[in-house]
């Protein structure tokens, strides 16, 4: 096995009393696809801050390609082709020029590569960046984020606001980075779809803590929504323990078992209830459980 | 090839896309010695991870329903159209047993909906 592309142990991050991020491990093996999920404040962008070295570990050890970020930016950052949602491109400036620019700083600039995303993106190197619309400007970002052949593409909620023709360039371009050289990807997003189609590997945050973290195989074929009716309609909800009441009403409630549904059967057996349906959830389901956990 | 898929289906995708070429398969739309796009255009095709397309590719090709030629690429089977004829039952069984379930929450016997069938055979051309 390889060197992983990231390591990061026991990370824990606090602003002010909030913590932020609680414990992480996470270990982003060459050649995965990994979709970074959860809600807002969950922790994405601030984990992702610390893979780039923009922020520091106060606690836990953060490892990118075997380096510290933070003590060795030109070895990490040269590594990695980074988008973020918020756009902060130099606005005065042509098309032409910010690929310039960002040239400079990137040895391993590929300029035929270049030219054509250029082509496939339809954009014209004369315009100045802040006339492009939001959709052209997240494709130079990626232009951008793309030219060097990064090892690690690293992507921060990359469709966020944009529409379905972006969004489907910027999801091609993760596929065609993975099918090309076998390289390695994280984004995060909260379209769980999207995350579904692309990703092999999901972790998923919430405030602060890693509450799911596996191969998109194994989740599928472990979790399970199973709809239960009960003997007598109840007027709160009724708990399963190690089970995720997801929702329901007088008789009929919905769970979501992350391990089979053994207890749920036993249970249900005990009272005397019976299981009316049983799907494999969608990530939003699995999402939606979670957050929902106490 | 029209691959649909539902990622909020909760269907693993390698599976949904499993089902769809085995259904083309026994429905004709994709016929004995036919090419299949390569893993990478399909992936591209249909934004998917290529290693879903991959292993939806090998598990067809493990239930003999799909033939990778070394070098020329991915094709139905030669032998496929036995596999149809049990496919195309497999498709009917499936609406049959949610037709069953359901019937048996309306507590209607098996007996009361072959009548409906037949009644229905009649009218639908």
């Amino acid at each position: 096995m390889s060197q992983p592309v990231v390591t990061i142990r026991e990370l824990s991050r606090r602003f002010g009393s909030r913590i932020a991020l609680d414990r992480i491990n996470l270990t982003i093996p060459q050649g995965a696809v990994y979709g970074l999920v959860g809600g807002n404040g969950a922790g994405k962008t601030t984990l992702i801050k610390h893979i780039l070295g923009l922020l520091h570990a106060e606690e836990g050890m953060v490892q990118v390609f075997g380096y510290n970020p933070v003590a060795d930016p030109p070895a990490v950052l040269s590594r990695i082709g980074y988008l973020s949602e918020e756009r902060d491109i130099a606005g005065w400036m042509r098309v032409d020029e910010l690929l310039n620019y960002t040239r400079a700083f990137f040895p391993d600039w590929d300029p035929v590569f270049a030219r054509e995303l250029l082509d496939t993106f339809e954009l014209s190197v004369n315009q100045k960046v802040k006339t492009l619309s939001r959709g052209q400007l997240a494709r130079v970002g990626l232009l951008t984020a793309l030219a060097h052949r990064p090892p690690l593409l690293l992507l921060d909620e990359p469709s966020s606001g944009l529409d379905p023709v972006v969004r489907k360039d910027i999801l091609g371009a993760i596929i065609r980075t993975v099918a090309d050289e076998g390289r390695t990807v994280l984004f995060s997003s909260h379209l769980l779809d999207e995350v579904e189609r692309v990703a092999d590997q999901v972790a998923m945050l919430s405030n602060g803590r890693l509450v799911l973290n596996d191969s998109l195989d194994n989740i599928k074929s472990r979790q399970r929504v199973v709809t239960v009716r009960f003997l007598h309609e109840l007027s709160h909800k009724p708990l399963i323990p190690g089970l995720i009441n997801l929702d329901g009403s007088a008789a009929e409630w919905k769970y979501l078992c992350p391990e089979g549904t053994a207890r749920l059967r036993e249970t249900a057996t005990s009272l005397g209830a019976e299981i009316l349906e049983e799907s494999i959830p969608s990530l939003d389901e699995i999402f939606e459980g979670h957050s929902r956990r106490p | 090839m029209q691959i649909r898929l539902d990622a909020s289906d909760g269907v693993p995708i390698y599976l949904q896309l499993m089902q769809q070429i085995k259904y083309f398969i026994a429905t004709g739309r994709l016929s004995a010695g036919e090419q299949l796009p390569s893993v990478r255009k399909l992936s591209e095709q249909l934004v998917v991870n290529p290693n879903t397309v991959a292993r939806a590719y090998r598990e067809l090709e493990q239930v003999g329903a799909l033939a990778t030629r070394p070098g020329a690429g991915v094709f139905v089977s030669p032998t496929a159209s036995p596999l149809a004829k049990r496919e195309q039952h497999q498709m009917l069984i499936d609406k049959i047993d949610a037709v069953l379930a359901e019937a048996r929450h309306l507590e209607m016997t098996a007996e009361g909906i072959v009548q409906l069938v037949r009644q229905r055979a009649r009218i639908v051309p």
